[in-house]
């Protein structure tokens, strides 16, 4: 029924943004890891996950992207998102997650703050 | 809001299987929307829905392999303006203890090997009024959204 999640991978000045695309249960979630970890071994410490593409997400999916999140703790790097719809947002408001990741309204928020912060 | 009265219920039942949420919450959000409900509120009712559905998948172990929804629309006797939904999952498997339940702490769901033990708390943050019944007949998850 679901197509799985697609994702996309642009590499910035000073950071990397991951496009999702589709439901993020824990096979969605899996992939944005490899994404992420991917992405941390070529040197990218900043990381923006653009949910613009993502409507539906379910707890098994978030306890990955809590995953993802302590290891960019661990190694002093920082994950952010951005585009959430109004749902996804208010999860993360209940669940405490906005402590520790920031949430930005659109890419061209996020990634000028995340590139002032990066330099 | 559990003083109102019933406009309209409706039952289905499903078969227990990976991604089976995800019909379910076309379901309930299709309900939701028939009453006018506002979109974010349609949203969030679904994302409880696929929450507990999730939860019937994987630790029901429910020996029919099924879960049923009830949607039921509130509203005040005797008015036939609809007030709010009620929406019931429900599965006959093993059931647990919902007393010995710790509620997560991001904080602590850090540092811990299992990130888990979300699903709950979400539905009770996302929806006016829960209630879970548990035992050895099973799960069912009575969740309330006015409109
Ligand atoms: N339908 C169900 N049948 C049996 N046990 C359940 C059911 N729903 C929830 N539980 C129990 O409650 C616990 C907490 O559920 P939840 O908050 O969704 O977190 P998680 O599913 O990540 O463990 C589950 O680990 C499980 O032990
Ligand atoms: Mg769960």
């Amino acid at each position: 029924m679901n197509e799985g999640l697609k994702l996309n991978v642009e590499r910035r000045d000073g950071l990397a943004v991951i496009y999702t695309d589709g439901y993020i249960n824990n096979q969605g979630g899996e992939e944005i890891a490899e994404a992420a970890y991917g992405l941390l071994d070529e040197g990218f410490g900043t990381l923006l996950l653009n949910l613009a593409g993502t409507k539906i997400v379910n707890s098994i999916g978030i306890s990955i992207l809590i995953e993802i999140i302590e290891k960019m703790i661990e190694v002093e790097g920082r994950l952010s998102f951005c585009h959430l719809t109004p749902t996804i947002e208010k999860t993360f408001h209940i669940m405490g997650l906005a402590q520790y990741a920031s949430i930005f309204p659109d890419e061209q928020a996020a990634v000028t703050e995340l590139q002032a912060g990066a330099s | 809001m559990s003083e109102l009265g019933v406009l309209e219920e409706t039952h289905l039942t499903f078969r227990l299987a990976p991604e089976m949420e995800l019909e379910v919450r076309a379901c309930a959000c299709e309900m939701a929307k028939s009453i006018r409900m506002s979109t974010d509120k349609v949203e969030e009712v679904g994302m409880a829905v696929v929450e507990a559905c999730i939860n019937a998948i994987e630790h029901s172990r429910a020996a029919d392999g099924q879960l049923h929804l009830g949607l039921a629309v509130l509203g005040s006797a005797g008015a036939d303006e609809p007030q709010g939904l009620r929406i019931t999952i429900q599965d006959q498997g093993v059931g647990f203890d919902c007393s010995k339940l710790v509620p997560p702490r991001i904080e602590d769901n850090l540092k811990a090997i299992r990130k888990r033990g979300w699903g709950l708390k979400i539905i009770e943050g996302l929806m006016d009024e829960v209630n879970v019944l548990s035992g050895e007949g099973g799960t069912s998850v009575v969740m309330l959204k006015a409109l």
